[in-house]
């Protein structure tokens, strides 16, 4: 298969999907088949993909001596596949499946109305993911981001009631509001400077921009892309959790969150450039709010009794690990941050859906409430508890390599303050995120002698337990195939000093 | 050009195109009054406004093969004759004002058997068709005071087609009142303003004009010309902070004419005011030089910002995208205000994108109130259920406005934004992306109310729109997103219509 077929292929996919749900709205059955044969069909493509990219090849659509397709004023549309692109397409895409099977048995689980809406905004949030992914120019990525924003707003307003749509406004507004107020600037004002919005090895303003405007540009781009939740633009993420569990799970924990920090790395590496990154002076601010979000983020975590909010405040936290590792500005820092948007990925995917499984089995959606329910759903709490140990990154979990990377590329850069950061950030990790586990397996205390019963008979359907098994056994995986993965992205960031 | 319709038209036909344009919907007029049904006047309007299409069409393609076309009205050779003048300039807002006619009066038949009583139909068509004609006059006229005619001829019809509303809404009396009111002013400004530079410069021409303002430019009587002709045009088009007439009157006219207002009358007289600054006035001349800066260029930030924060305030959705419109004047206004080729070019890309939104919004929102019977944003609620094609439809206007990437709003935006940064005015930016912000609200406010919340009683009687309605509106949005793909048939018109101001830059 060519990749003038390949990528558009990829592209379609998605949309496909969207429109079989449309056709069999009325039998659930084929309906959900659909989505699952579109979700298989996208993660073998993808991963040809990457296997294209991983070989050498220039994965380019359309082919600069082909037929462009030029929107105007000089901008086109133009998608170019490297790495790091490939990666977050191929973690996204398979997810999808796994997250597919959980809808189902969570949709239908808890009688979720709408679900025809539910699964074509669904294909059409992955569509913008797809698009994010394969950009090749900052112009195409930009008008991605923006289909994943406007496709995944019906996902939070899902329920309808008043609670849902305030969430779900404050969703939109605040994505909307930073990316048309201040990402569009810094992209039109980058064409003005540059003259192109093509992503260039080495970066595209390197050498064009003086240490003043490049901290602007730097400033607006970095809160321009709320969707890497970077604080204060972070609230919109804890509100999105109004949605559905599989949402959360699928798109505010991997895809939407991912596309953020991806968008993050991107302009570090191809408009900015590492070396220009690391000469600016702004970039050492941006690295402190990183590092305030990091911190602040879990401690508000702490605090809430919610899972699903407290999860939410942990991706923030989380999430800033990736924008910290981009602004230092070196290939470990940045090696890290790219392994963190993968090891991150399975966990909290992990994390969201066992939420999911609480609430349909008994819904329960408070912390203090689940003592003792592990013994009633060991496996569900054993699973939480492995993605807990690779979120705070103790080996032989994936999350530990993430980290690890992270801090060698704080004190190369010379940022040892970045290293405590991460270190009292594992510690509140564990502060948060083990008691929830181990008090799940804990017999229930004296005073409250009752478990929690299952509110549905027979508890969480197998289809919601089965997809977090294998989440949950990922995250080993990724532990042992590290190598593979930063051999993979190596291009992008350069050999390993 | 996509397809060649001047080797269809016979020679004789060709030659007289820039009149054609023109006579052709006014002749109708007349003969559509006396039709005794109104089925039929309603034919012949459409009919006579396709002609109109065909006419624009033919012109933009002479203009780009051969250059300017200039008619001599009547055989009377200019500067002493009127002269009509079809230029890159004028030619694609001949177009889009036919094409809207075309559209909007498709829209007229399931609109006006509810809102018009039978035996005002046909006299309201007359009018509408005589509405048309005025446009179309005023975008291809090249005479000063010619143009003054027939901005009259528009604008008296529109205070009838406005305060025909008052059959169902008294108020829409008042509301064309004030209108005639305010556009009489801004009409003998105007003449005032010709009646100065005639004193100054004894022609009426605009080429002669041209050529002569220079001399004289620095006497008083030219600064006061121009003072008047740019606060009366400014009237017209809804500069603020001469807007004030314009909500009501979008608000409480039928919806037919509030869908043609919005995206024809407010565009041609934006483009009168273009034609007179770049083609009679020079942005070279000093003072042109210091209005643009000092005068334009403030008012139509504070536009911006201020009527899309008064838009997000509204009840009323007709009232509510008004303000917006008069907000998006303010964007046009600042491309305008640049004084470069990139800038207007980029001001009328956003011109002719939001006669396609603006239009697509009044249609759907008047298809609703169709069956609704009320255009207040508390009775919108959870009308998609009940109308999905209607509100998909406006949706993609919606976002369009908003200028989210894949619909025209965007890279209108984009090219407004690329224009005042490549001049340095970033503070034009800043204004814009705050206004889009407050645009996110407004609209955020009427999506999130018809397709989130859960009809009640008030919105058990709401259909789909009839199908007659369906189709100019359907044809408008996705004008909106083929246009947000691939803009380059838009683009290659306004930098041709740049370069027509702009005669130095390019040859």
């Amino acid at each position: 298969m060519s990749n003038e077929l390949l990528i558009p292929l990829i592209l379609i996919v998605p949309l496909l999907v969207a429109g079989a749900v449309l056709i069999f709205s009325s039998i659930p059955d084929v309906r959900e088949a659909s989505t699952l044969i579109g979700a298989v069909t996208l993660f073998i493509l993808c991963c040809i993909l990457a296997a294209r990219v991983a070989s050498g090849t220039e994965v380019i659509w359309p082919s600069p001596d082909g037929m462009q397709f030029d929107v105007a004023l000089g901008l086109s549309f133009q998608f170019k596949l490297e790495p790091l692109g490939a990666m977050f397409a191929v973690i996204a895409s398979g997810l999808w499946i796994l997250n597919s099977l959980y809808s189902i048995g969570y949709m239908r689980g808890s009688r979720e109305r709408n679900q025809t809406r539910f699964y074509i905004c669904f294909g059409l949030a992955l569509f913008g993911v797809m698009g994010v992914a394969m950009s090749g120019n900052l112009f195409t990525l930009f008008v991605f981001y923006e289909v994943l924003t406007l496709s995944t707003y019906p996902l939070v307003a899902h329920k309808g009631d008043e609670n849902a749509r305030r969430g779900a406004r404050i969703y939109l507004l605040t994505l909307l509001g930073t990316s048309i107020g201040l990402l569009l600037m810094a992209v039109v004002w980058t064409f003005a400077l540059a003259g192109s919005l093509d992503f260039v090895e080495g970066g595209l303003l390197a050498g064009k921009v003086g240490p003043v405007l490049g901290g602007v540009l730097l400033l607006l781009f970095v809160f321009g892309v709320g969707k890497a939740a970077l604080m204060p633009v972070h609230f919109w993420l804890p509100n999105a959790m109004v949605a559905p569990t599989p949402v959360s799970a699928l798109l505010h924990a991997v895809a939407v969150v991912k596309a953020g920090v991806f968008t993050i790395m991107k302009l570090a590496i191809y408009i900015f450039g590492l070396d220009m990154l690391s000469a600016l002076p702004m970039t050492e601010v941006v690295l402190w709010v990183g590092c305030f979000s990091i911190v602040v983020a879990s401690l508000i975590a702490l605090t809430k009794d919610n899972l699903k909010a407290r999860l939410a405040y942990s991706t923030v936290s989380q999430l800033s690990y990736v924008t910290v590792g981009a602004m230092l500005a070196n290939t470990a820092g940045a090696t890290g941050a790219g392994l963190q948007i993968a090891m991150h990925a399975m966990a909290k995917i992990t994390l969201f859906m066992c939420a999911g499984a609480i609430y349909v089995a008994t819904g329960k959606t408070e912390i203090s409430q689940m003592r003792g329910l592990g013994r009633k759903m060991p496996i569900v709490f054993i699973c939480f508890f492995i993605a807990s140990l690779s979120i705070i990154g103790v080996p032989p979990l994936g999350g530990a390599w993430a980290k690890y990377e992270l801090m060698q590329g704080a004190v190369s850069a010379d940022h040892t303050y970045v290293v405590f950061v991460l270190i009292a950030s594992t510690l509140l990790n564990v502060a948060y995120l083990l008691p929830i586990a181990i008090l799940g397996l804990m017999p229930p205390n004296a005073d409250n002698l009752e478990i929690a019963g299952f509110k549905r008979p027979g508890g969480a359907p197998a289809l919601t337990v089965i997809p977090l098994m294998i989440t949950a056994a990922g995250c080993f995986v990724l532990f042992f195939s590290v190598d593979f993965i930063t051999d993979f992205l190596a291009p992008v960031f350069g050999a390993q000093p | 050009m996509p397809f060649d319709i001047v080797s269809l038209l016979p020679d004789a036909l060709v030659r007289h195109l820039p009149a054609l344009v023109v006579v052709f919907p006014m002749l109708l007029a007349p003969i559509t009054a006396v039709v005794p049904s109104w089925r039929v006047a309603w034919a012949i309007v459409l009919a006579g406004i396709v002609g109109s299409v065909i006419c624009a069409f033919a012109l933009v393609q002479v203009v780009y093969a051969d250059g300017t076309l200039s008619y001599a009205l009547g055989g009377w050779a200019p500067p002493l004759g009127i002269e009509f003048v079809v230029d890159k300039m004028n030619a694609p807002i001949l177009l889009l004002v036919a094409i809207i006619g075309t559209l909007a009066t498709i829209y007229a038949l399931p609109t006006m058997v509810k809102e018009i009583p039978e035996e005002k139909r046909a006299l309201f068509m007359s009018a509408f068709i005589l509405c048309m004609a005025g446009l179309l006059g005023v975008a291809v006229t090249g005479d000063a005071f010619n143009l003054f005619v027939f901005l009259e001829i528009s604008s008296i019809s529109t205070y009838v087609l406005v305060a025909i509303g008052g059959m169902n809404d008294r108020r829409a009396f008042t509301a064309a009142f004030n209108y005639l009111i305010m556009g009489s002013i801004g009409a003998t400004f105007y003449v005032i303003g010709v009646g100065f530079l005639y004193a100054a410069t004894g022609t009426l021409n605009m080429t002669d004009l041209a050529a002569r303002i220079p001399e004289v430019a620095d006497s008083t009587t030219i600064h006061a010309g121009f003072a008047f002709i740019v606060v009366g045009l400014g009237l017209k088009l809804a500069m603020f902070p001469l807007h004030q007439w314009l909500p009501n009157a979008y608000a409480y006219s039928p919806n037919f004419v509030t869908v043609f207002l919005a995206a024809t009358a407010t565009k041609v007289a934006f483009y009168a005011l273009v034609r007179l600054l770049f083609s009679v006035f020079s942005p070279a001349l000093e003072f042109q030089q210091m209005t643009f800066t000092w005068v334009l260029a403030p008012l139509a930030a504070i536009a911006a910002i201020t009527c899309s924060f008064q838009a997000v305030f509204q009840t009323d959705i007709k009232r509510m995208l008004a303000y917006s419109s008069v907000a998006q004047v303010g964007y046009m206004l600042l491309g305008l205000a640049l004084a470069t080729e990139l800038g207007l070019s980029a001001g009328l890309f956003h011109l002719i994108n939001h006669a396609m939104m603006k239009g697509a919004l009044f249609m759907a929102v008047g298809g609703v109130a169709l069956s609704l019977g009320s255009s207040q944003l508390r009775d919108f609620a959870g009308v998609a259920r009940k109308a999905p094609w209607t509100m998909t439809a406006m949706a993609i206007a919606a976002l369009s406005l908003v200028g989210v990437p894949l619909t025209a709003g965007f890279l209108s935006k984009v090219a407004l934004f690329k224009a005042a940064l490549v001049e340095g005015w970033w503070w034009v930016v800043v204004v814009l992306a705050m206004s889009s912000v407050l645009a996110v609200l407004y609209v955020g406010r009427i999506l999130e109310s018809t397709f989130f919340k859960t009809p009640g009683p008030t919105q058990m009687n709401v259909r789909e729109a009839p199908i007659m309605l369906l189709l100019p509106l359907w044809v408008l949005a996705l004008a909106n997103i083929y246009f947000g793909i691939d803009a380059s048939f838009i683009t290659n018109l306004t930098d041709g219509a740049a370069s027509i101001a702009f005669p130095g830059v390019r040859p």
